[in-house]
């Protein structure tokens, strides 16, 4: 029974899946309140699929990459009820999960490209084979400098929505956000298969912006 | 006493991780994670950079702590945390993983004051708080004088700084004086060897028709930075020590003297101090010295407990329990400038 939620894009989305179905889903889109909502959703997929926490045997959650405030809720949340309930943590690409969506939504047999906005008109992205097997590491860029690389393939994701220009292939027809539900499924065929997951770590893919200060500034002007 | 709540307490409101757990009044443990050195070459607190290291020490620090006391996580009657004043991306870190150890552990959480804590920590070393208690709260972020008539319902400001924080002027002087960050314990151990007399700088908001309990240090601060360099500009070597010892007198000076009259304007016995400034020695010793000449009794926890930590959060979080304040709910959030006058952020419709 694995409990799974994300917290690296704009949703805030929880899920319970029973290794077999998804048994409650709930997904909200609030890019400022991830930290009031995602406890609130999380009991509300729990009571929804009427299982308690002593049943889960497993968490997911989405290693992002993401912005950091609200990328870091799910991974302490994740961390806290891993130590807790002592169970595992299982990471994830949050990217992977909005492929495996998009696969389920979407007919795409080829290679295919998810982006989401990592804001400062940058964009998270990877680039896809199939919608179960990521073939680039994560990574942040300006669109414009990734245009070649994405040119005329299939893009999903709220990055890709927001620059269609690079984007040139967007599927209107693919979920634009995050789903626990989708990462919890691909989790579950994970964990069927022995796969390996990433450490519940957060991937940032940026260094803090802060400037060491060259020295102080004088209170009498020369 | 065994039925005395036993509360675990987060804090992450700047840049270090404490987790405490006591029971009552008593001390069970008080684990800290620091991020002060990663943001000693910045010359100050980065919010990033203290936002991911609490993220990274959150877990080990609450195991640590839940070991040294000696206590499993199930025997808790609750859990408290910071939800604020501070960095709003750093209390998040700490209010989410509060929230998650409580919904899985079906404990009772409460969102409690930074401030209050300040206050309610000397609890732990000198019993119950008297009622009212006069604080001065004197830290890198804040410095106010409080009137508290219980501390887990009725706060209130008497006065605060009108500019820099006490701690934030002393990283400033450190910084002009090329002595690192952060400048609280190495002016304080400059100082040792100056003579607090050297300079006379001014002392803010002491006029006759000043706010009576109101602070300021920039201007001070401007002063000191002022006075070096000239001596600089004249090709004079800077006397540090001197320069130390007379800015901290005149920090201390002024927060010794206001607080003493807010104790005598108020008929309180007594002057309870905290924050992180409250370590510094001379603080201590110029307390010790005027509130003796008042007739007055002061009381200040040990230095560890004066920086930010977690014991302080539990201590607070015990008293609500003890006092059957209202749990926070699952939607409590981090917030970054959450009043002194709110002890605590009880839930709207808490139904854990």
């Amino acid at each position: 029974m694995l409990l799974a939620f994300d917290t690296a894009t704009p949703a805030i989305t929880a899920a319970v899946h029973d290794g077999t179905a998804v048994r409650a889903e709930s997904t909200q889109v609030d890019a400022r309140r991830h930290g009031e909502l995602l406890l609130p959703t999380v009991d509300e997929v729990l009571r929804e699929a009427g299982v308690k926490l002593d049943a889960v045997t497993g968490i997911v959650v989405g290693v992002g990459p993401g912005p950091y405030t609200g990328l870091r809720v799910g991974l302490v949340t994740a961390a806290a009820f891993g130590d807790a309930l002592g169970v595992p943590v299982y990471g994830v690409c949050t990217l992977d999960g909005i492929a495996y969506a998009a696969g389920q939504a979407d007919d795409l047999d080829g290679p295919f490209v998810v982006a989401t906005d990592a804001r400062r008109k940058e964009v998270y992205w990877a680039r896809y084979g199939d919608p179960r097997t990521r073939i680039t590491d994560p990574a942040v860029d300006r669109p414009a400098d990734i245009a070649d690389e994405v040119a005329g393939l299939p893009a999903v994701g709220a990055g890709a929505a927001l620059y269609p220009e690079v984007f040139t292939g967007v599927r209107p027809q693919a979920p634009v956000h995050q789903s626990a539900a989708a990462l919890a499924a691909l989790a579950s065929e994970r964990l069927a298969r022995g796969e390996e997951f990433l450490p519940a770590l957060p991937l940032y893919l940026r260094r803090p912006d802060a400037q060491v200060p060259a020295g102080y500034k004088l209170v009498m002007p020369k | 006493m065994a039925d005395e709540p036993l509360v675990l307490g987060i804090e992450t409101s700047c840049d270090e991780t404490g987790v405490g757990v006591v029971r009552g009044h008593t001390l069970l443990a008080d684990a800290v994670a620091t991020s002060v050195d990663e943001h000693a070459r910045f010359g100050g607190v980065v919010p990033e950079v203290a936002s991911r290291a609490h993220l990274e020490a959150m877990v080990p620090t609450i195991q640590r702590a839940l070991k040294d006391a000696g206590v499993s996580a199930s025997d808790l009657d609750g859990i408290a945390v910071t939800a604020g004043p501070g960095l709003a991306g750093a209390l998040l870190v700490g209010v989410s993983a509060a929230k998650a150890y409580a919904y899985a552990l079906g404990k009772p959480l409460y969102g409690v004051n930074h401030l209050a804590s300040h206050i309610c920590v000397d609890q732990l070393e000198h019993g119950a708080l008297p009622e009212p208690t006069m604080a001065l709260l004197v830290s890198g972020g804040h410095s106010s004088l409080l009137l508290a008539p219980d501390i887990t319902s009725d706060v209130r400001s008497l006065g605060s700084t009108i500019d820099d924080a006490a701690g934030e002027a002393f990283d400033k002087v450190a910084r002009v004086l090329g002595l690192g960050f952060p400048g609280g314990p190495v002016i304080d151990r400059y100082a040792r060897e100056g003579d607090p007399d050297a300079i006379r700088f001014p002392r803010g908001l002491t006029g006759p028709r000043d706010p009576l309990y109101d602070f300021s240090f920039s201007g001070l601060k401007t002063s000191v930075a002022r006075w070096i360099e000239a001596r600089r500009a004249a090709g004079e070597t800077v006397p540090v020590a001197d320069v130390a010892a007379s800015f901290q007198e005149a920090v201390t000076d002024v927060l010794t003297r206001k607080a003493i009259r807010a104790c005598k304007d108020h008929g309180v016995d007594h002057l309870m101090m905290g924050g992180g400034v409250a370590a510094n020695s001379r603080l201590r010793a110029m307390a010790e010295e005027r509130c003796a000449a008042a007739g007055i009794e002061l009381r200040v926890p040990r230095p560890k407990l004066c920086t930010d930590n977690g014991a302080m959060v539990a201590a607070l979080g015990a008293e609500m329990v003890a006092r059957g304040r209202a749990a926070s709910d699952w939607e409590l959030p981090a917030d970054s400038s959450l009043p002194v006058t709110e002890p605590h952020v009880p839930g709207r419709h808490h139904a854990a």
